[in-house]
């Protein structure tokens, strides 16, 4: 056997990407001061020097954490401060996610002193709020992943979550069955997610376009049957029954995280079960790996004998089902019945936490219940008469999601051919 | 493959193609751009499908369907334009399609066993590759490597390479061609696409030249040295004008003829230029370049070491970081292309398709995009559209636009009729300076012929001229002074009669020759085995 070395000089001098100093670290941490300084000067001055409690049940009964409300304020604010200084002097690359994470926590728990200074907050009520308001959007948005990460651009969410509230309403309410109704919510989910993806691959229509008419078309039909057919007839075709709630003995007794995780609903674990599954799958399964191929180098996949379009069907159709259960939600777990446009730009917020969490599960669920959290809080200071508009946290998904694709958050990535359909040459 | 017929709407791309290759040989594929070398191959690897013909191997009918039935039957091939997912890890992009997997049906990956197979095929065929690093991070060689072990770990018998020097040194070139001959001697058979004479004549055993579809039978050509076996290839010897003049269909010029170039004065002068790239990453880094009135200076170098952003700079399409660029004694930075343009300077752009052309325009509107708003094409209301398709009707003739009509789309025609539309357009304003990028690339020989000698033309008529190329014979062919460009900087400005050995090493980054003596390579390829 001849051995031929094809060792070139282009791999003897290794070149060294240029580092800006603005790098990503040094840009959070810009932000990361500049929010401290806000929490701690503007929102220390306006706080009441009066206790805050922060109750670990469900009221205002029990047990609490208290604290003098401007001195939190103020304590977290600096704290704040001090995580921005450690990333601006750019030493601590390593820990930048850990920090900015801490940094954000910190921001968040300054105004929270500021605004429970003199009341309670619930704990428990809150995280189950924020999970509740969030579990929507992680289902909707692991349906994004699925999608996206194959190349299919997933805009029709919104629309899925509609046909999937819609289906359990109806299904559920006709087969007296809450779980008919979850099964017929995936169907609806599913309905949209082949539309969508016969257009899109089959078809090569634009996928954004594809997108936004299935989610007017899902809120046009939904809405008209819902007039002509459950609006008169409401006891007959709209009360689904309500998903009940599961307590799994001795973990439910754990404080504030107990009644929070392990007395809910099915579908509560499906959404956090589903995470890491994802995860792993994209990971470390071969349908991983083609998945991604498919949805960076459609063609790379194709030589290799990899179908790219099949792929993408399942991977559209998988989306379709499980942001179909999302639809479920808020139906036969939130509010119990169908309503017109009941979803109120969900779908899109879901979207907004799948661009947010960078194209990946955890990211997704993260920001999700950041997005959950925002959405209970916000709810929590109109309830409390804050002088905060509410409608400033509400905001909140979109102006994360302008950040992170502006890119003030260092690089969101797409995969490189999302978006793009496949043509073979 | 035989009678092998493709077509493409009226186009035929391949029209009763014959071709047989023999167990352990090098047979090369050669044939002008667009010839419909790529396409034949395509339908042997299953990504087209022949609408007439069959494929046979081991002498048995075979119909590929996809890529898939092509490597079951022990196909394998190596594409121009690397089929490499680039955030992916180099055992990754080698497991796809052909993973090993654990856990029977949930596919779960054994990423050892893949590592370590490739690990194996690299060293049992000697080419050194990292199985853990990112594909991006690869320089172009690495990649071709991690494509060639992709293949062979699919266990191929016959390995086509399409163009696998166009984005190679001279150097990549020569340890490219070494590893065929010995994937040869293995028993491998490789097919080897290309347009490169003197690649050819150095590695293959047989050749089939292609042109226009059809495959050139040696009957037709008597001179030809016959062919050992039957079919329809020459044999090695064959000289190099002969195989040039059967791809062409006529006698073709290879060396562009010129005589001694007369420089006057300084038009271009660049100093201390520095350019980043799209990614903000420093493209051009502190280069000084002077092109004077009546001199062809040609920019060698590897694509990727900074010469598009170079080009861009002096065009104003892209923004400086420091240092200065005259026209004249005029400073051309800030200026805005328009300016710049009507500032006569002339500007072929190295993506025709996207710079180049408006496609769906017709020929006669794209050779007045830039001169439209004058007279006496139109001015700053109206376009005269009597004058625009006067001045094209000229034009077509002058410059040997083969179209039916100056109306018809520019996207009907050939490469090299949309190229000789550029050049048409650009010349046809009185010029101090000319840059041409990559100016023949996907132009054939005809063609390339023709616009060598326009640019020659209007290097005589007293433009200074600055010609940009990664193909190092046409750098020196054009040019009478020749910078090397490596990673932004120019390493050495040479006379274009320095041997192309020695050129090529200046294109790998060698200041002085023994940098990058044999010995380095052996000893960097000893570190990476180590390494391992």
């Amino acid at each position: 056997m001849s051995r031929v070395s094809t060792a070139t000089v282009d791999e003897v001098a290794v070149v060294a990407a240029p580092d800006p100093f603005w790098n990503r670290e040094r840009r959070l941490g810009v932000g990361i001061t500049v929010i401290g300084l806000l929490a701690t000067f503007v929102f220390g001055a306006l706080a009441e020097s009066k206790t805050a409690r922060f109750t670990l049940s469900a009221d205002a009964s029990g047990a609490a954490l208290s604290i003098n409300g401007q001195v939190g304020t103020i304590l977290f604010g600096l704290f704040t401060v001090a995580v921005g200084v450690i990333m601006l002097t750019g030493k601590a690359r390593s820990w930048q996610t850990l920090l900015l994470c801490l940094g954000i926590l910190a921001f968040v728990l300054s105004f929270l002193c500021w605004q429970v200074a003199g009341k309670f907050m619930p704990l428990v009520d809150t995280l189950d709020g924020s999970l509740e308001y969030a579990l929507p959007l992680i289902l909707g948005a692991l349906a994004g992943v699925l999608g996206e990460r194959s190349g299919v651009v997933n805009v029709a969410i919104e629309g899925q979550f509609l046909m999937g509230a819609f289906g359990a309403a109806l299904v559920g309410t006709l087969a007296t069955s809450v779980w008919a109704g979850l099964v017929s919510a995936m169907v609806g989910g599913l309905i949209i997610a082949a539309m969508l993806a016969v257009l899109a691959i089959r078809y090569l229509v634009d996928q954004v376009v594809v997108g936004i008419v299935l989610n007017l078309f899902a809120l046009g039909i939904t809405g008209f049957l819902y007039e002509r057919l459950m609006q008169p007839n409401a006891l007959k075709y709209n009360q689904p029954p309500k998903m009940p709630e599961w307590k799994i003995p001795g973990l439910a007794e754990i404080p504030v995280i107990g009644p929070v995780l392990f007395h809910t609903n099915l579908l509560v674990w499906l959404a956090l079960i589903l995470v890491p599954v994802i995860h792993f799958a994209l990971k470390n399964t071969r349908w991983g790996l083609r998945t991604r191929a498919v949805g960076e180098h459609p063609t790379a996949a194709d030589t290799v004998g990899v179908r790219v379009r099949g792929l993408r069907y399942v991977n559209v159709l998988l989306g379709g089902l499980v942001a179909g259960a999302g639809g479920a939600y808020f139906t036969l777990v939130s509010t119990g019945a169908f309503n017109k446009n009941m979803t109120a730009g969900a779908g899109f917020i879901a979207l907004a936490a799948l661009i947010f969490g960078r194209w990946t599960p955890f990211g997704a669920l993260g920001a999700a219940l950041f997005f959950g959290f925002a959405q209970k809080l916000a709810y929590y200071l109109s309830v409390a008469g804050s002088p905060v508009p509410n409608q400033f946290l509400n905001m909140l998904p979109y102006i994360a999601t302008i950040v992170a694709v502006a890119g003030l958050v260092g690089r969101v990535r797409a995969p490189a051919a999302d978006g793009v359909p496949y043509v073979k040459s | 493959m035989r009678g092998i017929t493709k077509r493409f709407g009226d186009l035929v791309a391949n029209d009763h193609i014959d071709i047989t290759v023999e167990p352990g040989e090098v047979h090369a594929l050669l044939g002008e751009n667009g010839a419909g070398k790529s396409t034949l191959m395509n339908q042997l690897y299953g990504l087209l499908q022949p609408d007439e013909g069959e494929i046979l191997v081991d002498g048995e009918a075979k119909v590929f369907r996809s890529p898939r039935d092509a490597i079951a039957a022990g196909i394998g091939m190596v594409h121009q334009h690397f089929m490499l997912v680039p955030v992916f890890t180099v055992a990754e992009n080698i497991a796809l399609g052909a993973e090993d997997v654990r856990g029977g049906p949930l596919g779960i990956l054994d990423r050892r066993r893949n590592r370590r197979d490739v690990l194996e095929t690299s060293r049992k065929y000697g080419l050194p590759i990292d199985p853990d690093a990112l594909v991006e991070n690869l320089p172009v060689g690495a990649q071709q490597r991690v494509e060639i072990v992709k293949a062979l770990t699919r266990e191929v018998d016959l390995l086509i390479l399409d163009e696998p020097t166009a984005v190679l040194t001279p150097q990549e070139t020569d340890e490219l061609l070494g590893v065929m001959r010995s994937l040869a001697e293995t028993g491998k058979s490789i097919v080897f696409i290309t347009h490169k004479l003197r690649e050819v004549k150095a590695v293959a055993d047989r050749i089939t030249v292609i042109r226009r579809g059809r495959t050139v039978a040696p009957s037709n050509h008597p001179a030809a040295a016959l062919d050992r076996t039957e079919g329809s290839a020459f044999s090695p010897d064959t000289s190099e004008d002969e195989l040039a003049a059967l791809m062409v269909g006529r006698d073709v010029n290879l060396e562009v003829t010129k005589t001694p170039s007369e420089p006057g004065r300084e038009v271009l002068k660049i100093s201390g230029l520095v350019v980043d790239d799209d990614r903000g990453v420093r493209a051009v880094d502190g280069i000084d370049l002077t092109v004077r009135a009546g001199e062809v200076l040609g920019v060698a170098g590897v694509q990727g070491n900074g010469q598009t952003e170079l080009v861009e700079a002096i065009m104003g399409l892209r923004g400086i970081r420091a240092g200065a660029m005259e026209l004249d004694n005029e400073s051309l930075a800030g200026m805005g292309t328009k300016k710049i343009l009507s500032a006569g300077v002339g500007y072929i752009p190295e993506d025709r398709s996207l710079d180049g052309v408006v496609k769906e325009f017709s020929v006669a509107e794209n050779l007045v995009l830039d001169m439209y708003d004058r007279p006496p094409f139109g001015n700053a209301f109206k376009l005269n559209p009597k004058a625009i398709n006067e001045s094209a009707r000229e034009r077509v003739t002058q410059f040997d636009i083969r179209t039916s009509s100056a109306e018809h789309a520019v996207s009907t025609l050939s490469g090299g009729n949309q190229q000789k539309v550029v050049v048409a357009r650009e010349m046809s304003r009185p010029l101090r300076l000319m840059i041409a990028s990559q100016p023949t690339r996907g132009v054939d020989v005809g063609s390339i012929e023709f616009i060598h000698n326009q640019i020659i033309h209007e290097r005589d008529s007293g433009t200074a001229v600055l010609v940009v190329s990664s193909e190092l014979e046409e750098v020196c062919g054009l040019a009478d002074r020749v910078a090397v460009m490596y990673r932004g900087r120019i390493l050495a400005v040479v006379s274009p009669d320095t041997p192309r050995e020695e050129i090529g090493l200046l294109m790998a980054g060698a200041t002085s020759p023994a940098q990058a003596s044999p010995d380095a390579a052996q000893e960097a390829a000893a570190q990476e085995e180590e390494s391992e």
